[in-house]
């Protein structure tokens, strides 16, 4: 149903009830979204629930699915109010709708945050909705009724009517313009375990992801782009490519070369035929030097800082002792495992666009803008998504394939090799991080002066972050070093690297101060409590309530067994608190990563299979890189080209994994990325309590420390 | 080009394909099967796993015209009804997240409970070392192995 024949009545009464997080188009069938099984929908009462006949619920999945489980866990949130048969209900992918929908991303860890509230609400006005009609038809008050499992049952007789029977009256309720949501007591399916809706389609191969889009008539296009970053195209020579069986067409744009043919393969084949000459454009870049500019930069004040509490210089310049340490973060592709694709129809009157993007909204934007063409004419569907981690926040391929279709007149699917992807851009920017910590006369920290540097970025810190609030004299500056070679979010941005370093350096401080690193982190969270410097952009007792749980389920204090060593971190980023323990061995100079335990606050779990597998998903993320995660570049070019040399965690480098959630009735939080920053720290601290040395840049290298150390046995 | 008989899921099919074109494109754009998944190309991520016979592949870097007479099994064929113990499992587990590597991970573990019915975690490490899931889903996928071999056990 398009806006327009919304009424407007109805469209504001329910946009207020939604608090404008809810956008409707109300009344009646809904022919443009009616998928194979809802096609006799009675009932759809807003842009989420659809009632068939049948009694099938179909429920709408409005963010794009990029595993992080938004699939299930949104449409939960809808059917626990809507209090309907989870067996019963079926999830349709939305295309992207900003009239009907807000939100239709992926990225921030935000999507149950803010679905919570208007999800809710959507499923509860539908219910009131069912309710009335049922008591309307037995002639009885609603407040005789209540719902179960998909039927409205009349308490006092025990008449019940099923939704489905309900369907076509309900559509001629009024919309409540308020709605009572459930006592969590009552909850059926929030915090319980739902498997992923789609596993038995994923686990027969039978659910598609942007790259098994196929239309009539479509091409696939592989796509020389320059092969480093500072390069452009000077010349090249088709002639051969074009000669190969296959490939019916060549288009140039932008730089880049698009060989469109009728298979993978055969445009693979039509590319590589292209003889290319490419000439520099600015001067290419290589690791080594952005690591000395870097450097260069953390030696340096910034004039504007990011956080400054008291007087950080003054009170390094009067310690009796002052800590110095700098930590490096190198580029990390992101490496989802399907490779950049999409799909593209360009036709005079009307753009379709398909495929796994974390942000429709952003491709349609930009798409736009790129054709020059109304964003009315352009839609955009939403595949499920072979990973995101950040890279499909960007629109650059998506922008790339509808501009081969325009060139070429043809529906395309344009392919990336893992090689393209990889020297795709958009990284985890590189940077250097330079902190200064005072102890004064006391033995206290007295002083915290964090000087970053990072490509791309005017502010690499989260200067907001613990221990800010909890030392007197606090100070956060970030220089930014421009690069040609392109940066993006990452999962978890600088979270997933100042995380290691920021807990890294406690552990030193600690270690300085004779002091147990974890009574020291409780510490200063009791001190950010009673005599808080600056503002406070975290809760004390929460932090302090994860951080006792992980040392409590990691037995802190307490020896492992012979030769395994143990090491603490906690962080807090997306409105969650996490805290680990890691245990780990080293035995001939190779570092074994045996368990982590991670205690975790997210508030209100909604999904407790899914929340245990996004913190889990989130270890293995961040132990592979803190481990492997380094990409490299000379001239312009990445080093590593493949999984062959860009080494990912595998099976037999995943350790054990124990989760708890804290037990809570606060509002949800973020769960994508939190539990990914602490990991690295917490290895690389027990890699200290190991060895007695400190590693401080990724990835964790143990031939950088002393050879007659690293086997250490207790 | 050259025509090809394959024998796909216990079906015969020709495919008339340049001999160097690797299986996995044979398999998605020349028959349209695309459960079986593109990752890497060069054999090091097994998100295009299928089975040669009984033994898990990876069909990126196998040329069509090496597969000769020898069976291929695909995520499609791996059971008629989507019921082999292993694909039950990895909906009980929950394993996917993202779920686009999982066709691979549920062949090559397939693979390995035919060798090995009941497999050690050590046996495990060994026959999954090749599969990547970039969502690191790596102890579901274990239990779910584990689990499939019980149940295996149960009916044997």
């Amino acid at each position: 149903m398009s806006a327009s024949i919304v009424s407007r009545r109805s469209f504001l009464k329910v946009s207020t009830l939604a608090g404008g997080g809810l956008m409707l188009a109300f009344n009646g069938l809904d022919k443009v979204l009616a998928g194979t099984v809802a096609e006799d929908v009675l009932f759809a009462p807003n842009a989420y629930i659809k009632i068939a006949s049948n009694g099938i619920v179909t429920l709408m999945a409005t963010n794009p699915e990029i595993g992080q489980g938004v699939k299930t866990s949104l449409p939960m949130l809808v059917a626990e109010e809507l209090d309907v048969d989870w067996q019963k209900v079926v999830i349709e992918q939305a295309p992207l709708d900003t009239v009907k929908f807000s939100r239709q991303s992926a990225g921030g860890s935000g999507s149950v945050r803010s679905s919570w509230e208007p999800f809710r609400k959507a499923g509860a006005a539908a219910r009131k909705m069912l309710v009335d009609a049922a008591a309307q038809t037995w002639n009885v008050s609603p407040d005789e009724c209540v719902t179960e499992n998909g039927w409205v049952i009349h308490k006092p007789s025990g008449k019940k009517l099923e939704y489905g029977a309900l369907a076509s009256k309900a559509s001629g309720m009024t919309v409540p313009t308020e709605v009572t949501l459930k006592d969590p007591k009552d909850y059926k399916l929030i915090g319980k375990r739902i498997p992923n809706v789609d596993n038995k389609k994923i686990a027969t191969g039978k659910q598609p992801f942007g790259i098994d889009t196929k239309r009539e008539g479509m091409l696939y296009v592989m796509v020389a782009r320059p092969a480093a970053f500072g390069k452009k195209l000077k010349s090249f020579d088709d002639t051969a490519a074009r000669a190969l069986p296959g490939v019916k067409n060549v288009v140039s744009f932008d730089n880049k070369i698009a060989v469109l043919a009728t298979s993978t393969w055969e445009a693979k084949k039509g590319r590589d035929a292209l003889k290319i000459e490419w000439e520099d454009e600015v001067a290419l870049e290589s690791t080594a030097e952005h690591q000395e500019n870097l450097k260069k930069l953390t030696q340096q004040k910034h004039e504007i800082p990011k956080r400054t509490d008291g007087d950080a210089e003054q009170a390094l310049a009067g310690a009796k002792k002052v800590l110095e340490s700098v930590f490096e973060a190198p580029f990390l592709p992101h490496a989802p495992l399907e490779p950049m694709n999409f799909f593209a129809d360009v036709r005079d009157d009307k753009v379709e666009l398909y495929g796994s993007t974390q942000v429709p909204a952003r491709v349609r934007a930009e798409v736009a803008k790129a054709l020059n063409i109304g964003e009315d004419k352009i839609s955009v569907g939403v595949s499920r998504i072979g990973g995101g981690f950040g890279r499909r926040l960007q629109a650059d391929y998506a922008i790339e394939a509808a501009k081969i279709s325009q060139l070429a007149k043809s529906p395309v699917q344009v392919m990336w090799t893992r090689e393209d992807d990889m020297q795709g851009g958009y990284y985890r920017p590189a940077g250097m991080y330079r902190y200064r910590a005072a102890i004064d006369q006391n033995n206290e920290l007295s002083a915290w002066y964090l000087v970053a540097s990072s490509v791309n970025q005017d502010n690499a810190s989260r200067q907001d972050n613990f221990p800010a609030g909890a030392i007197p004299n606090f100070r956060v500056d970030s220089h930014r070093l421009n690069s040609a070679i392109s940066t993006g979010p990452w999962r978890a941005p600088n979270h997933n690297f100042l995380a290691f370093s920021e807990e890294s350096f406690l552990d030193e401080i600690a270690t300085e101060l004779k002091k147990d690193t974890v009574a020291f982190r409780l510490e200063l969270l009791d001190r950010a409590k009673s005599n808080p410097a600056g503002k406070l952009t975290y809760d004390v007792d929460r932090y302090k309530a994860v951080i006792k749980l992980a040392a409590e389920m990691g037995k802190w204090g307490t020896p492992a067994g012979k030769g395994i060593f143990k090491g603490f971190a906690s962080h807090f980023s997306f409105g969650s608190y996490a805290a680990q323990v890691a245990e780990i061995s080293i035995t001939g100079g190779k570092l074994k990563v045996h368990k982590i335990y991670c205690a975790i606050d997210c508030g209100r779990v909604i999904n407790l299979s899914g929340a245990e597998t996004q913190v889990e998903g989130g270890i293995i993320d961040g132990l592979g890189h803190a481990l492997y995660g380094e990409l490299l570049f000379e001239k312009g070019a990445t080093v590593q080209k493949n999984f062959n040399t860009y080494k990912l965690i595998r099976m037999p480098d995943a350790p054990a994994i124990e989760v708890r959630f804290i037990d809570s009735n606060e509002n949800p939080q973020g769960l994508g990325e939190p539990g990914l920053p602490p990991v690295a720290a917490a290895v690389n601290n027990a890699i200290f309590n190991a060895t007695g040395q400190r590693i401080r840049r990724l990835p964790l290298s143990l031939a950088t420390l002393l050879s007659d150390q690293v086997d250490r046995n207790r | 080009m050259a025509q090809y008989n394959l024998q796909v899921n216990g079906k015969k099919v020709q495919v008339e394909v340049s001999p160097d074109t690797p299986l996995l494109w044979v398999l998605r754009d020349t028959l349209g099967m695309t459960g079986t998944k593109f990752g890497c190309g060069i054999a090091q991520c097994g998100a295009c796993t299928v089975h040669l016979n009984d033994n898990a592949v990876r069909s990126c870097s196998l040329p069509v015209s090496s597969v000769g007479n020898n069976k291929i099994t695909t995520i499609e064929g791996l059971s008629e009804k989507g019921d082999h113990p292993v694909q039950l499992a990895w909906d009980e587990a929950d394993v996917p997240q993202c779920g686009y590597c999982q066709a691979g991970q549920i062949m090559s573990a397939a693979a390995l409970l035919k060798r090995k019915p009941q497999p050690t975690d050590q046996d495990i490490d060994t026959a999954m070392a090749g599969n990547i899931c970039r969502c690191g889903t790596y102890k579901r996928i274990r239990t779910a192995i584990h689990a499939a071999a019980a149940k295996k056990g149960g009916k044997s």
